[in-house]
């Protein structure tokens, strides 16, 4: 799959603020196709983590009310300018992604 | 015999080197993931339904240290902004519902221990509806709400 995931991090005193964007159609299985007229499946991201050396940050359980095309923002402490961040993905058809950054 | 021999051997080294690869791929890893993921709380039509299982209780204190902050009108019901943020320590989890939509539960984040208790998204409202922030911390539940008019909805089409 084609990288689907843009993340930034950026450390300001000792405080890093991750933010995330990842391109996802987010369908929540009620919307029906316009021109079929049938309902387009549920396709949706269920479960983001984000490990920084190893330790997982944050991780975000998902429902179809996320937007399509989900933003995600949070902070973190205890991280250093050059140190590796992942963040991975997970939705309902099992399909995954993951992308790391250095955080400047 | 000694062909037998080659065969199972052949056999045993094939199955072993596809389960690695299925893992180095993640093609496992999300399935194992996924088993957790609370079905019912994200599938559940009201907002205790949703708490009790995701927290087994639904027993919320109001508290004036969660700042949720959510546009007061949204024109467009399908990106809304939601930041929340919370002047506690000890925050375990945070959780967004949405009161109105048909499945309110939006999103549930788990905090690790360095995590500051802030995260900001964005969700779709199916229409005007409460806003609800729900905090973990020290095993109570805290919560805070905020109503946002919709003016063209979210969810469905």
């Amino acid at each position: 799959m084609a990288n689907t995931i843009k993340v930034r991090a950026k450390l300001a005193g000792d405080v890093t603020t991750v933010k995330a964007l990842v391109s996802h159609p987010m369908e929540t299985g009620l919307v029906k196709d316009k021109k079929t007229g049938q309902l387009i499946p549920a396709h949706f991201i269920q479960e983001v983590t984000c490990e920084h050396n190893g330790n997982n940050v944050l991780t975000a359980l998902w429902g179809v009310a996320i937007s399509k095309n989900p933003y995600l923002s949070f902070r973190f402490k205890g991280a250093k300018v050059g140190d590796k961040l992942t963040l991975r993905w997970v939705d309902n058809t099992g399909k995954s992604d993951a992308e790391e950054t250095v955080i400047d | 015999m000694t062909n037998m021999k080659r065969r199972t051997l052949l056999k045993g080294t094939l199955a072993a080197s596809a389960v690695g690869m299925a893992i180095g791929t993640g093609l496992l890893t999300p399935r194992i993931v996924l088993a957790a993921w609370p079905k019912d709380s994200f599938d559940a039509k009201t907002v205790d339904a949703a708490l009790n299982g995701l927290f087994g209780s639904s027993t919320l204190e109001g508290n004036d240290k969660i700042k949720i902050k959510v546009p007061d009108i949204a024109e467009n019901g399908a990106v809304v902004p939601v930041s929340v943020e919370v002047e506690m320590t000890g925050v375990e989890s945070i959780s967004i519902l949405a009161e109105k939509n048909a499945t309110p539960l939006t999103s549930s984040y788990t905090l690790g221990s360095n995590t500051d208790p802030f995260v900001a998204t964005r969700i779709k409202l199916g229409k005007t509806s409460s806003v609800i922030a729900v905090v973990k911390a020290g095993g109570k539940l805290y919560s805070a709400g905020k109503e946002v008019k919709v003016t063209i909805g979210g969810c469905g089409g």
